[in-house]
């Protein structure tokens, strides 16, 4: 065809349309592999040629990966679960209220519609606002190949930019979001130059309080301060505290746990101070919703 | 070299079925443009910020750059050539944008039409706050988006 419009490279494409079939696809191909689920990541790599797959595997038809299970443990998130479906799952956000207010964070609601949550862990961005929260809350991810599984969890997960446990012939078929203790609530909060772009500095909190409402333990995690998502416990900070307590030691505590790198958004230095006044901010909202 | 594979692709586009074969690499956007000559979808920043290309699939508003043709064969699509009425009449959006003066040169319109077509479907009574984070994925050079807001309120207003 003449002026044949074309940005990426070409690749071999497979659609398989079960679960069985995607996982026989992919261990043929090995290295070769690579799946495609929203592609709101994948594509714009695609045609700018930063990634170059010999063979994209589409699971967009493997309607059974597409669910949101809600039980008293947790939520449940299929691997073909768009952004928008999980945001706005009702029992899912009654079971874990964070999931919601962190996905409004997500790029914007046309993204929203065909990204996939499940996909934003596996491409592991540290500027992604999904792995932070399942680093948080301690979830993991449930990794399928041909004959067999394993479960990851967070802590293992993330490995470094963009780079995840799943290895080659594998397809992450599900994500676990713990739900919270009693006593507790999360939060989310974040810097970005204009709302829906990747956050300059993001913070999760979950705040866990005593029968006695003073402080029990503090988590935060961090985005776009760390190769991957960063948790770091600030409990010592504001242990036996009560609510109307100084959070100038926690602030302390996160500006000194934090190493970010500065980039064209954001010197290192001023992410540094965001991530103290974010973490108070953040702090202050888990831990007023916890005693309500 | 042997020959890129192609894929047949059935697309039902404003009402329309349309078949094309295409390579996997096609994106919604070229296949629209120009397998399918249907240029009212126009193409920006082609990875996924400006909005320009948007798109409504089965209903819901997406970006066409950042879709494979293939990946979304025999799916529904509607383009900014399905908003007006069959005899050409203004859809209420259309009417809107032109009752508030919400463009100027236009190369952006066609993401913000389909993207608030689809907004009042989910939020038919829209705030301004509700109609700024409607159209906050898109970006417009010209008008400075004041007029765009004034638009989805006066499109509201013309759907009740």
């Amino acid at each position: 065809m003449e002026n044949d419009p074309v940005k990426p490279s070409a690749f071999d494409y497979s659609r398989p349309e079960s679960l069985d079939e995607t996982l026989d696809v992919l261990a043929g191909l090995g290295e070769d592999g690579k799946v495609l689920a929203g592609g709101q990541s994948l594509v714009p790599l695609l045609s700018m040629r930063l990634a170059a797959p010999h063979h994209l595997v589409d699971i967009n038809r493997v309607s059974s990966l597409s669910y949101v299970r809600s039980g008293a443990d947790g939520v449940r998130v299929g691997a073909l679960t768009r952004h928008a479906e999980l945001e706005h799952d009702d029992s899912a956000a009654q079971v874990q209220p964070l999931l919601r207010r962190a996905l409004r964070l997500v790029a914007h609601p046309t993204i929203r519609n065909r990204g996939t949550t499940v996909g934003s862990l596996v491409h592991a961005d540290p500027a992604a606002e999904m792995p932070a929260v399942l680093a948080l809350l301690g979830g993991s991810v449930r990794v399928a190949r041909s004959g067999g599984e394993r479960t990851v969890a967070a802590a293992d997960f993330f490995l470094g930019p963009l780079e995840s446990a799943v290895e080659a012939g594998e397809l992450a078929v599900e994500a676990f979001f713990p739900s919270l203790p009693a006593r507790s609530a999360a939060s989310f909060v974040e810097v970005a130059r204009r709302h829906g772009d990747y956050a300059v500095c993001g913070v999760c909190a979950v705040v866990s309080l005593d029968d006695d409402l003073r402080i029990a333990s503090v988590r935060a995690a961090y985005v776009s301060v760390a190769p991957t998502p960063l948790v770091v416990d600030l409990t010592s900070a504001l242990l036996g505290a009560t609510l109307d307590a100084s959070l100038d030691d926690v602030r302390d505590l996160a500006v000194q746990s934090v190493d970010p790198e500065a980039d064209i958004h954001a010197s290192a230095e001023y992410r540094r101070h965001l991530a103290g006044a974010l973490t108070v901010r953040a702090v202050r909202a888990a831990a007023v919703e916890a005693a309500a | 070299m042997s020959a890129e594979p192609l894929h047949d692709v059935g697309l039902v586009v404003n009402g329309a079925a349309h078949s094309v074969r295409v390579p996997a690499r096609r994106l919604l956007s070229d296949c629209l443009r120009h397998d399918m000559r249907l240029t009212g979808t126009h193409v920006g920043c082609e990875h996924g910020v400006c909005g320009a290309c948007t798109v409504l699939l089965d209903g819901e508003p997406v970006r066409s750059c950042l879709l494979l043709a293939v990946s979304v064969d025999g799916h529904e699509i509607t383009t900014v050539e399905g908003l007006a009425g069959l005899s050409g009449e203004l859809s209420p959006v259309q009417q809107a944008f032109a009752d508030c003066h919400g463009l100027q040169c236009g190369f952006c319109t066609p993401g913000f039409l389909t993207t608030i077509t689809a907004g009042l479907r989910a939020t038919p009574d829209p705030t301004e706050d509700d109609a700024r984070e409607m159209i906050a994925g898109n970006l417009c050079r010209c008008t400075g988006y004041q007029n765009i807001v004034a638009a989805v309120l006066r499109a509201a207003e013309l759907s009740r």
